[in-house]
Formats: C-alpha cells, sequence, structure tokens
C-alpha cells in the first residue's frame, strides 16, 4: 500500500530547522525544512555513530551532524565531503501548506 | 575467527601510523590495545618547536584525538608506563600493575634526549626537549625568567633556542663543535645561517664544553671546561636523543644502540615487532620522521599477514623549521675523493646551494636561502638519476632553461611520480588524481584526502601550487584564516564589517563578504549569530536554528540522546531547602544519575528532551535559574568560603563570587568562561586557571586573566591588584565585554590574549573611563540575557522544539 499520512503543519517546522516524528515502525524520522520551504524526511540516524542529524545544524540541502560534523545531504541520505555513508530518506511532500510523509515505501 | 590481542607500547607517531596502516590493510584482526605515558591522544612531535614559539598551539598538532581511539575500538591507556614484558606468558605489565596479554607485540617507545652526564645536571630547570611536558616547562619558565642556555646547535636545539628567543628570552646556544648543525649542513651554510640567527638576537658560544651546572636547587648558571661561565635560569639539553630500549632490553631482546629489527621490522623474539626511534635497522636508528612512516607500513603489512613488504633503510632530508629561514639538506653533502662538487654562493642575497655528485649521479644537497629546489633534488638523489645531459645548469634548478621562474612552469615540468609530501610519501600524480576524482579545491580538503602536507607541513607551498596547477586557480596570496569554507574574510573583517557597516542579519554579512553557501555553514552560522548578537544586544533576533543542539535546548545532549540539567547555585551557596527542592524534583523525574560538578552545581542526567520543559517549570518554581553548563558564555563563579569561616581566609570570598555571579550569568560570549575566587593566596577555588580569577590578600584583591585546565593547563597572567570590592565587579565586566567583542567565535581567553598580548588587554582597561564604557555595554547587553531561558520554555517558548511528532505504522496521528 501506498500510504500518504499527513503530520504535521509546514509552518510549525521552523526554517533552516528540523521536527521528530516518532513512529513505531522502527527509528525517528527528522524533518527538515529549507529556506524556500522544501520539506525532506530522513532517518534521524547519522550514518557514521547515530547522532540524531535532527539536533544538528542546517544548510542548504544538507545537515551538520552534532556528534562529528559529518554533512549529510538530506536529498539522498549521502555523507558529503570525505566522508562515506548513507542513511535511509522517506517520500515526503507539501500540500495545501501541510506536510505530507509516505512510510510503506522503502527509502 | 578469535581475534588476537594486539598491544602496542608507546603512543607516538610510529606505533600509532602503524595502526593507522593496518586498519586500512584488516580493520578486524586484532582486539588492540595502546599504552602511552603521556596522558594525551597522539600528536605531531616535529610540530613542538611551532608550538613553542606560538606559531601553532598543541590541539593544532594532535594527529589523533580519544575519539579516534573510540571510532576504532582500541583501547588507549594513557598516563601508563609497561614495565615488565614477559615473553614466554606473552604479557605485558604497568607500573600500576594491570597485565595485558598479547599475541603480537609493537614496541615503539621511541627515544629520549640525551643528558650531558655533568654534576648539577639533576637541577630544577634542566630540561630535554621531547614532549608537550617540556613545551610547557619552558612556556613556563618563559614568564618567570629571563635568560636561558640551549646545549647543543643541531635541528632541536636551534628550533628550542629560536622559541624561548620568540617568547622573549634572552637565548644563548653552546655548541661544542666550530660549525652548527654540523651533521646537516656544511661550513658556508652553516656560518650564514649563524650570521641571520644572530640578526635576531640569539648567542651563540662555540667550541665550548659544559663542565658543571651551577646553582642551589635550580639552575643559575653553566659552567665550561676553561672555567668561564654563562648565567642561565633555564637549561635546555639539547645535544641528541638515545633510543629507549630498558624496558626491550630487560625482556632479554636484543639491543645494540637501538632495539634490533630485520627488513620486516621484526625483533628476535618473532612476535615482538618495534618501529621509530627506538628500532635500529641495518645500523641505523633514525631520527626523523620520513622512515617512521616507511617502517609503519612495512610493519603493518606483516602485522596483517600479508607478509610481501620489506623496509630498506630510507634517504633523509632535513628543513629547519625557523620561520624565515630557508633550509635544506639530504644525503651525503661533503662526499669524499670520488665525489665532485657543484656550488652556488651569493653572500650579499643571502643564497648559498651545493650538490655533491659522484660520476654524474646526485649523492646529496645543501641549500640556504633558497630552498625551492629542495624537493627536486632529493627525488633525484633517491632515484640516483644519471644528470650528465643537464649537468651544466643543474644548480640553477628545475626551472633553469626556462627563463620564467613561475611555480606553475616548476609543477608542470615535473615527473608524476615526484614526491611532494616526504612525511607522508604522496606524489604528485597521486594529489592530482584525487583532485580531478573529487573536486577537491582547497588545502585542507588535499590534506584530509591525500595526507599531503599533514604532517611537518614544509611542503604546504607546494601543495597549494599543485592545487593551482591541477584545477587551474591563481594562487592566493596568503592572509588570515577566513571565518570558514564560505567566505574568504576573516573574523576581524566580519566583526568590523557588522559594526562599521550596520550589517544586522547573518544574511546582509553573508551578501556583503560573498558567502558562497547562501545559508552558510554549521561554522559560521553560529559564529555569525553570535557576532550580531554581541553587537546589536537589544535589537538583533537571535536564530535558534544557528545555535549548536546544546545551546538551542538549553541543556547538554548526552551520548544516548538525553540531557543533563544544571540548575545554577550562585557561587555555589545553597541552602537546605534547595537541596531538599532538587532532591524532590529528581525523585519526581526518576533522575537516573545526580553528580556534583567540577564548578561547585548539581548536575541531573538522563532527562528526556520532551521532560525539560516540565522539569525546568519545577526548578523554576522553586527559585533556580538556568546553570548555563551547555553555553558558550559564563559557567560557573567558583569560590571557598573565605574570611566567613576560614580562619585564613582574608576577604569575603563567596560573597564576593555570588556577585560576580549575579553580574555575569547568562551572557553569551566567544567561547565558555570560568570565573573563580580564592580568599586567600592558599587559591582553594583554584583561580589561577580560570578565564577570570581572584585571588583576595590581605590588602585587597589580585585580579588573574586567560587561565584554563583542559589539555594544555594555562595558568593565568596577573592583570593588577585592586583595593575593592566595586573595583573588582567593574574590571571583571569590562574585561569581559572586551573579551565578548575582540575574540574570535570559538577562541577562550587564554589563545585569545596570547594572540592579541596582554598588553593590549592592559592598554583597553587601564583608565577608569575606559572600563566604565565597556562595563556599560556590558549592563546593556545583560538586559536580554538575564531573562531566564529556563522559565520561558516552562511558560511554552519555542514548545515545539521540545514535541515531537507521534506517527502509526498504520498510518495514523497518535
Amino acid at each position: 500500500m501506498s500510504e500518504w499520512i499527513e503530520v504535521v503543519a509546514l509552518e510549525d517546522i521552523p526554517v533552516l530547522g528540523s521536527r521528530i516524528v516518532e513512529s513505531d515502525v522502527g527509528s525517528n524520522i527528522a524533518l527538515f525544512r529549507t529556506t524556500d520551504d522544501q520539506v525532506f524526511a530522513i532517518r534521524d540516524e547519522c550514518p557514521h555513530k547515530q547522532g540524531p542529524l535532527s539536533q544538528g545544524i542546517m544548510h542548504g540541502s544538507s545537515v551538520t551532524c552534532p556528534l562529528h560534523n559529518w554533512k549529510i545531504d538530506l536529498a539522498s541520505g549521502s555523507a558529503l565531503g570525505a566522508d562515506e555513508g548513507c542513511t535511509n530518506v522517506f517520500p515526503v511532500k507539501v500540500e495545501q501548506g501541510k506536510v505530507l510523509l509516505n512510510l510503506t515505501a522503502k527509502g | 575467527m578469535l581475534k588476537q590481542n594486539l598491544v602496542l607500547i608507546g603512543n607516538g607517531m610510529a606505533g600509532v601510523r602503524t595502526l593507522e596502516e593496518l586498519l586500512k590493510l584488516d580493520a578486524d584482526r586484532y582486539n588492540i590495545t595502546v599504552f602511552g605515558e603521556e596522558p594525551y591522544g597522539n600528536y605531531n612531535r616535529i610540530m613542538l618547536s611551532p608550538v613553542l614559539a606560538s606559531e601553532k598551539t598543541v590541539d593544532e598538532i594532535m594527529l589523533n584525538d580519544l575519539q579516534w581511539y573510540e571510532d576504532n575500538n582500541i583501547t588507549l591507556h594513557t598516563d601508563k608506563k609497561v614495565t615488565k614484558i614477559q615473553r614466554k606468558e606473552q604479557v605485558v605489565t604497568t607500573d600500576c600493575g594491570m597485565s595485558v596479554p598479547y599475541d603480537r607485540l609493537i614496541i615503539a617507545t621511541g627515544s629520549t634526549p640525551f643528558m650531558l652526564p655533568i654534576p648539577g645536571a639533576n637541577k630544577e630547570g634542566v630540561i630535554g626537549f621531547r614532549d608537550i611536558k617540556d613545551v610547557n616547562t619552558m612556556m613556563a619558565a618563559t614568564k618567570k625568567y629571563e635568560h636561558a642556555v640551549v646545549i647543543g646547535g643541531g635541528l632541536l636545539g636551534l628550533e628550542a633556542a629560536n622559541g624561548l628567543m620568540k617568547q622573549g628570552m634572552t637565548v644563548s646556544v653552546v655548541h661544542l663543535g666550530a660549525s652548527l648543525m654540523d651533521r646537516q649542513l656544511d661550513t658556508p651554510a652553516a656560518t650564514m645561517l649563524r650570521k641571520s640567527l644572530e640578526e635576531r638576537g640569539m648567542n651563540f658560544l662555540m667550541e665550548h664544553s659544559s663542565a658543571e651546572v651551577l646553582g642551589g636547587e635550580r639552575v643559575t648558571g653553566l659552567r665550561f671546561n676553561d672555567d668561564t661561565e654563562v648565567k642561565a635560569d633555564l637549561l635546555v639539553m639539547a645535544v641528541g636523543i638515545k633510543p629507549s630500549i630498558a624496558l626491550a632490553q630487560s625482556a632479554g631482546l636484543h639491543c645494540e644502540r637501538g632495539l634490533i629489527v630485520d627488513d620486516t621490522m621484526q625483533t628476535y623474539d618473532p612476535k615482538i615487532y618495534a618501529v621509530g626511534e627506538c628500532a635500529q635497522h641495518r645500523g641505523i636508528a633514525y631520527g626523523l620522521v620520513a622512515p617512521l612512516w616507511d617502517q609503519a607500513k612495512v610493519c603493518a603489512n606483516h602485522l596483517a599477514e600479508m607478509g610481501i613488504a620489506r623496509y630498506l633503510g630510507t634517504v633523509t632530508s632535513t628543513k629547519l623549521k625557523v620561520t624565515g629561514i630557508d633550509l635544506f639538506s639530504a644525503g651525503d653533502f661533503v662526499g669524499n675523493d670520488n665525489s665532485e662538487e657543484i656550488v652556488f654562493q651569493d653572500v650579499s642575497a643571502g643564497v648559498y646551494k651545493k650538490v655533491v655528485l659522484e660520476n654524474n649521479i646526485i649523492k646529496g644537497a645543501v641549500m640556504y636561502g633558497d630552498t625551492a629546489d629542495g624537493g627536486w633534488f632529493f627525488q633525484m638523489i633517491k632515484d640516483e638519476m644519471d644528470v650528465s645531459e643537464f649537468r651544466d645548469t643543474l644548480i640553477f634548478g628545475q626551472a633553469a632553461g626556462s627563463s620564467d621562474t613561475d611555480p606553475l612552469e616548476r609543477i608542470a615540468a615535473m615527473p608524476d611520480d615526484a614526491e611532494i609530501c616526504g612525511c607522508n610519501g604522496v606524489s604528485k600524480c597521486t594529489i592530482v588524481n584525487e583532485i580531478k576524482a573529487k573536486g577537491l579545491t582547497t588545502l585542507a580538503e588535499v590534506q584530509a584526502h591525500t595526507k599531503a602536507s599533514a604532517s611537518c607541513g614544509s611542503c604546504t607551498g607546494l601543495v597549494e601550487s599543485v592545487i593551482a596547477f591541477a584545477t587551474g586557480a591563481e594562487l592566493a596570496a596568503p592572509k588570515a584564516k577566513p571565518v570558514c569554507g564560505c567566505t574568504d574574510a576573516n573574523h576581524e573583517e566580519v566583526r568590523q564589517g557588522i559594526v562599521n557597516m550596520q550589517l544586522t542579519t547573518m544574511k546582509a554579512v553573508r551578501e556583503q563578504f560573498n558567502w558562497t553557501n547562501p545559508d552558510g555553514c554549521a561554522s559560521c552560522r553560529p559564529a555569525l549569530n553570535y557576532y550580531l548578537l554581541c553587537a546589536f544586544p537589544l535589537t538583533y533576533q537571535d536564530d535558534p536554528q544557528s545555535r549548536f543542539v546544546n545551546e538551542r535546548v538549553h541543556g547538554n545532549i548526552q551520548k544516548d540522546g538525553t540531557y543533563s540539567v544544571v540548575p545554577r547555585m550562585f557561587g555555589g551557596l545553597c541552602t537546605a531547602q534547595n537541596l531538599r527542592d532538587i532532591a524532590d524534583i529528581s525523585d519526581k523525574f526518576k533522575v537516573p544519575e545526580m553528580k556534583v560538578t567540577g564548578g561547585q552545581r548539581i548536575d541531573l542526567f538522563g532527562i528526556k528532551k520532551e521532560e525539560l520543559p516540565a522539569i525546568w517549570h519545577d526548578l523554576s518554581e522553586a527559585g533556580f535559574v538556568s546553570g548555563h553548563a551547555y553555553a558558550k558564555g559564563l559557567r560557573t563563579v567558583k569560590t571557598c568560603i573565605g574570611k566567613r569561616w576560614c580562619r585564613v581566609g582574608t576577604q569575603d570570598s563567596t560573597g564576593l563570587g555570588v556577585k560576580l555571579e549575579e553580574l555575569t550569568w547568562g551572557s553569551w560570549m566567544p567561547h565558555k568562561f570560568k570565573i573563580a575566587v580564592s580568599g586567600c593566596p592558599r587559591n582553594c577555588a583554584e583561580a589561577t586557571i580560570k578565564d577570570f580569577g581572584i585571588i583576595c590578600v590581605d590588602s585587597g584583591y589580585e585580579l588573574h586573566v586567560a587561565g584554563n585546565g583542559g589539555i594544555t593547563v594555562r595558568v593565568t597572567d596577573f592583570l593588577c591588584k585592586v583595593e575593592t570590592e566595586e573595583e573588582v565587579i567593574e574590571y571583571c565586566a569590562a574585561f569581559t565585554q572586551f573579551y565578548r567583542e575582540d575574540a574570535h567565535y570559538l577562541e577562550r581567553t587564554a589563545p585569545w590574549v596570547e594572540r592579541i598580548g596582554l598588553e593590549r588587554v592592559k592598554e583597553a582597561l587601564e583608565t577608569a573611563e575606559q572600563r566604565e564604557t565597556l562595563a556599560e555595554r556590558f549592563a546593556i547587553s545583560q538586559k536580554n540575557a538575564q531573562i531566564d531561558p529556563w522559565k520561558e520554555r516552562a511558560k511554552g517558548v519555542e514548545a515545539l522544539e521540545f514535541a515531537p511528532i507521534k506517527v502509526s505504522a498504520l498510518g495514523e496521528l497518535v
């Protein structure tokens, strides 16, 4: 099944900031909002040491992990720069000011 | 497969590099345990000279921090000396009685400075130059004493002398021979070197043989064989090093001058390897870095049981790390009956070059003044290349023949396998390929990916040329370090720009200084946010998304994702009721662990993020405000009990501490900031390792600044003495504000004061008017800063930050 779930209003995610989605399907998911209101959904675990990416500082469409400064591309979940690693991303879209998340598709 | 135990004795450059090479080949073969006698991670020992000359900090020369050991599952025991190896049982034992079994053992105990066995050599103030501790001893001595004597005019001795001179001491170098650096230089080059060091103010006592160290408990002078004497408050012996082999000898391993190894770096016991300065290979115990790297590669290859590498010795080259003096030597530069010399000498331009040839093959070279072709000559020495075709222009260097000495042409002319970085064995093509494959553009990126110029740094200019060659970029003139990779502007330019051009938003700053990333990055966002907050304390809207998580959430994130909560206790004072309240609240929230901190506060651990506002609400009701234990800002004011109770206390240190904390709490700063007040010179509150420390004396208060604990302990500098509490408070506010307005973001007071000089601090606080103006600006900034962030959040500010969104698998919000 392909189910889009409405999770939060766009305006309730801070610009260049994040919100955490706790689900019972596994680990937490972090929602990030860019300056131009794009939203990304990514597993809230850095591929390096499972640091909470939601707590990092965001810039452009990437986030810097708060534990050891790995930079993660939010669109692909891949580490940027000299580091190598990848975490899951999830389909997400914004419709009429609401953020919709799809947990059924494989990230 | 069951993992085998690998033990490394010696946490230095050679041993740890062996582990790095091993991890690259096979990360899972061994459980690795490392023993180091020093209390640090692994640092770059060859860069101690620039640290002594204040050109680098200890942090900058760390190669592997403690995190690295953790990340690679290596057990590190610092501060522990291995005293026994039982080869039959395959166990090593330390001085504190710890025993660890091994399947394979690496001995990398390095070397120790050779101390001349003359009378008085054990006096206080007589040291070698080997580790961070020695550098700290020298740095401390430069503050108290005037006359330094360095015995030994070799590489190490001259670097030590140069550093001490830069720290303001009068320095004399004592040398047994007639010519400096006699193992690396011939007489003409040594004479030019000596002349230029003398011009900088260094004194030389050549052909002097030391006989006795003079003085009582501490050294006061040095007497020579001819009965002349020289004054000395600090005596550094840099006459050479000897391999540290006592442990190996006690274990019955075959040693001569060093611990004997074969071409696979194995000792006479096949389970035991040795690398680095303690090892002797084919009769040579090396004391330079490049051979260590070669040995590490070979040793790792055999530990990974690949069994194909052999170490065949290394041709070494030397550069003197004294800023402004260019000097290079390699191979056999003295020559013999069969060799010929080509010499170029221009005394007035300060240039001297000599190449030693045998049958048109370069055997050695010495260069002074112009060393740009050092790498080129060194490559030809190693390749044993026949130079007969261009022998007539050889001495003019690689660019000879082309009239242009453009560095890019020089790079273009190099063969692909030319070695750029000798320390790490990185060739031109390795760098060029990495640049092209990964799109690298900066020196930092090239260092991260290739390790070129990441050790001694003397090839940095060359690496920059290679980058320019490979990317086609212009060679930029060197300038102060930029704020981050997003911009070329440095911290000073940005801070001045904000104030002078009234740039009131981060966006305006980024546009003005041509930021390449529109949102900035994780390094510059917190810096700009702070600079704006400091410049416009009443109007700037703080941006929580530009703060590091701890400051945004007002608690310290712990490794399991929970937070710690530290309520403020002004001056460390508390009442029974305060403690009862904290106890009750801890019970209510089932706090799993509590601890009294080093700053005299109580730390509550294991609080979940969503519970933070509730616990803050209860603490707030009980009268507590945030302790800011997470902030780049005032942490704590530590006090002793002072004259209220103490029989030797001279002033009310506790009361003064409370007043200072009431003045400064809540303030944001470039970095964390700690204050302490001690009631007498016994200094129970440890005020002399704080950012601002007060020592009470009978006649008033001594003010000290710019100390810190941490990896490199720095004792405060004495600022001045005042008579009243009011003056203490005024100085404290003024100093704090000057630091807030002048320092770079993430620069603590210690490196800040070392960078700008104590004199500038004194000048800024000299008159009462200056201090009042600064204190007034501080008071204005505190208006908004002293609104308790916990109380606000308990009332609902930033509520979304603490509220997770919950979703069930069935796709419903819960």
